[in-house]
């Protein structure tokens, strides 16, 4: 369990208020001049002893990520561009930093930014967050006012500009590429890496891409020690990281804990227990809905960081936690989250655009009871044909639930496989469902 | 991406508003000068706001214009971002979330709610105009499921009987106010919040 003085978002659930003098008090903005003095190399190697790794979702090491951006400025600037774009189901942790922590999040956007020489910083929120957007704007103004951010921004002779874009309800521009192609004013498709945004990023500048919570923690870090974030957590999972539980339990909430506490703590402890009792769960999706679900016997010890989720074959990703319990159809479930990745789809690459849909179809035919043994075959084989073959990360976030459903749930699917085949059937299909079945 | 229909009632004229005129520039003040087209959708927003929350074709040609970019780019995004409506929508746009979390915490009652008080499709209108709804996906309050957003603002914690309230209220043009309606504080755990020691307030 994490002790109080541990914990960096003080004021998660806006028990002290958000505004500027209150987060001061809370030691906001406090020595971000002497830390700003001690230059890029010591920030950078900071962070980078702190073993800080991103909470986006793919974990890469912050501090590393930092020092591919060129050490000399070029004839092009230098951008930082913060993922604000948080629309992973199950994931609602970026929300309250927006509302409750502005503060955090500009000393880091200023820290992240002197560090890879950027003067410039955009904070890419998504549409639906118009509210906390506002709220940021009013903790934008407030810091310009005291003169944190703007010209000569807190006395450490860097000057830096700190923007809002608002994103349009596009789940794909959480990727960094296509949330810079929406930055620049086009749809948000991703583009092909290399070359990587922090050579060839916004505009074609060098840019650092961070997810919020990512940056928020840095002043923290560089204030208390490497050391002190280091000792948190497991090793190589270091720190501490906002859960979001939500789903089918007694109180679903925000927390804030350890890197590696037990899944099983955090749904008994803070979340107040799966409705209908422990036993009466069914499988627990572990950081967001891109990440293959765990049932309920590996749920009893897995503890939740980055290394160990992937040992289990999933993933911490955002850290959102959704709990499914027993009164759940569990295939139901999976078929609504393939629905999501279809609609959500961007349409670039071939398998993930008919992929998805296809995914969603024989799902929802499983729920009904109507597919047939050599559907799950095909759906597997779906899965398989979308894995890897995508520009982006989306296809594998979007297979990877499906092939967890197939892993852990293939008894509960095989039950449900009563249908006869299509073929069989004489009866008129529409068009798009599955040709391939007619060609027999 | 879904598919949108645009409005076959189309205004032929578009212009923005003197008050949105200024508005426009400290946006284009945001972008380096030469990449003025990342105003594209912050542009969209303005229109969207100043037609009765949808987009014209007419304001799509404008704002092309007003940038120097074809009106295929503006239209794309238009149509490939989900938050534009292309087709009038009530004074009160209620968007329900339906993805897993919320699905499992009962939002399909949420839906059956809309479905009898609102109107029995998506996106269209109510018997009094002043109201529409439509099924999206995740907006990003999970820990605060079910929830939906009606206009601007997020309204959490819901169950069938309070959503049948505020969609009446919508109705009646006297919204509800926003928020949790369990009483809850944002997204702290109810009950046991002595565990976390933040209570020493």
């Amino acid at each position: 369990m994490i002790k109080e003085e541990n914990k960096i978002f003080k004021n998660l659930y806006n028990d002290f208020g958000w505004e500027i003098e209150n987060s001061v008090k809370r030691n906001d903005w406090q020595n971000t001049k002497e830390i700003i003095s001690k230059g890029r190399e010591w920030i950078i190697n900071e962070v980078k002893s702190s073993e800080l790794r991103g909470r986006g979702g793919a974990g890469f090491p912050t501090g590393l990520k930092w020092s591919f951006a060129p050490k000399e400025v070029g004839s092009r600037p230098h951008y930082l561009v913060i993922n604000a774009d948080e629309s992973e189901p199950g994931t609602c942790k970026d929300r309250d930093i927006l509302r409750f922590e502005p503060q955090k999040l500009l000393e880091g956007c200023l820290i992240a930014g002197f560090a890879v020489n950027a003067h410039t910083c955009y904070i890419y929120i998504r549409g639906e967050y118009y509210n906390e957007g506002k709220r940021l704007q009013e903790a934008i103004n407030q810091a310009y006012k005291k003169n944190f951010l703007g010209k000569n921004a807190c006395g450490s002779g860097w000057d830096f500009e700190v923007h809002i874009h608002y994103g349009a309800g596009a789940y794909i521009c959480g990727e960094e590429t296509a949330l810079l192609e929406s930055l620049e004013g086009n749809k948000g498709l991703p583009r092909l890496k290399p070359p990587f945004p922090a050579l060839v990023g916004l505009y074609g500048c060098p840019t650092i891409v961070n997810n919020v919570e990512t940056v928020a923690v840095v002043p923290t870090i560089l204030r208390k020690g490497a050391k002190w974030f280091s000792s948190i957590g497991k090793p190589k999972n270091t720190g501490t990281k906002i859960f979001c539980i939500s789903g089918n339990v007694n109180n679903p909430c925000n927390v804030e804990e350890e890197m590696g506490i037990p899944l099983k703590d955090l749904i008994e402890k803070y979340a107040g227990g799966v409705v209908g009792g422990w036993d009466n769960l069914q499988a627990v999706i572990p950081g967001g809905s891109s990440m293959p679900l765990l049932p309920k016997n590996i749920c009893e010890t897995i503890t939740m960081d980055f290394d160990s989720l992937i040992k289990a074959k999933s993933g911490l990703g955002t850290a959102g936690i959704v709990v499914i319990n027993k009164d759940q159809d569990i295939i139901k479930c999976m078929a609504r989250i393939a629905k999501f990745y279809k609609h959500e789809s961007c349409g670039q690459c071939t398998p993930c655009r008919e992929g998805v849909g296809w995914m969603w179809r024989i799902l929802e035919r499983t729920a009904k009871g109507e597919s047939t043994y050599k559907d799950i075959d095909l759906l597997f084989d779906v899965t398989k044909q979308i894995e890897g073959h995508t520009i982006c990360a989306f296809g594998e976030g979007a297979s990877w639930p499906v092939q967890g459903l197939l892993r852990h749930f293939r008894k509960e699917i095989d039950k449900r496989c009563t249908g006869t085949p299509l073929v069989k059937k004489k009866r008129n299909i529409p068009y798009l469902i599955d040709q391939h079945l007619l060609e027999k | 991406m879904s598919l949108k229909e645009v409005y076959n009632e189309q205004p032929k004229i578009f212009k923005f508003s003197d008050k949105n005129q200024k508005i426009i520039d400290e946006i284009l003040k945001k972008y380096p000068d030469s990449n003025k087209k990342s105003a594209v959708m912050p542009l969209l927003y303005l229109a969207q706001k100043q037609n009765d929350n949808w987009i014209p074709l007419a304001a799509m040609k404008y704002i092309a214009k007003f940038l120097s970019i074809p009106y295929i780019n503006v239209y794309e995004i238009a149509t490939f971002y989900s938050m534009y409506n292309l087709a009038p929508v009530g004074k009160y746009f209620v968007q329900v979330c339906t993805t897993s979390p919320c699905l499992i915490r009962g939002a399909d009652k949420l839906i059956k709610v809309c479905k009898e008080k609102i109107s029995s499709k998506e996106r269209k209108l109510s018997e009094n105009k002043r109201c529409s709804w439509m099924e999206v996906e995740c907006l990003g309050a999970c820990v605060n499921a079910p929830m939906m957003q009606i206009n601007d603002d997020y309204y959490e914690d819901l169950n069938e009987n309070n959503a049948s309230e505020i969609i009446e209220s919508l109705l009646n043009d006297k919204p509800l106010k926003p928020g949790s309606y369990r009483g809850r504080k944002n997204t702290s755990p109810e009950k046991n919040k002595n565990l976390n020691g933040n209570s020493s307030k």
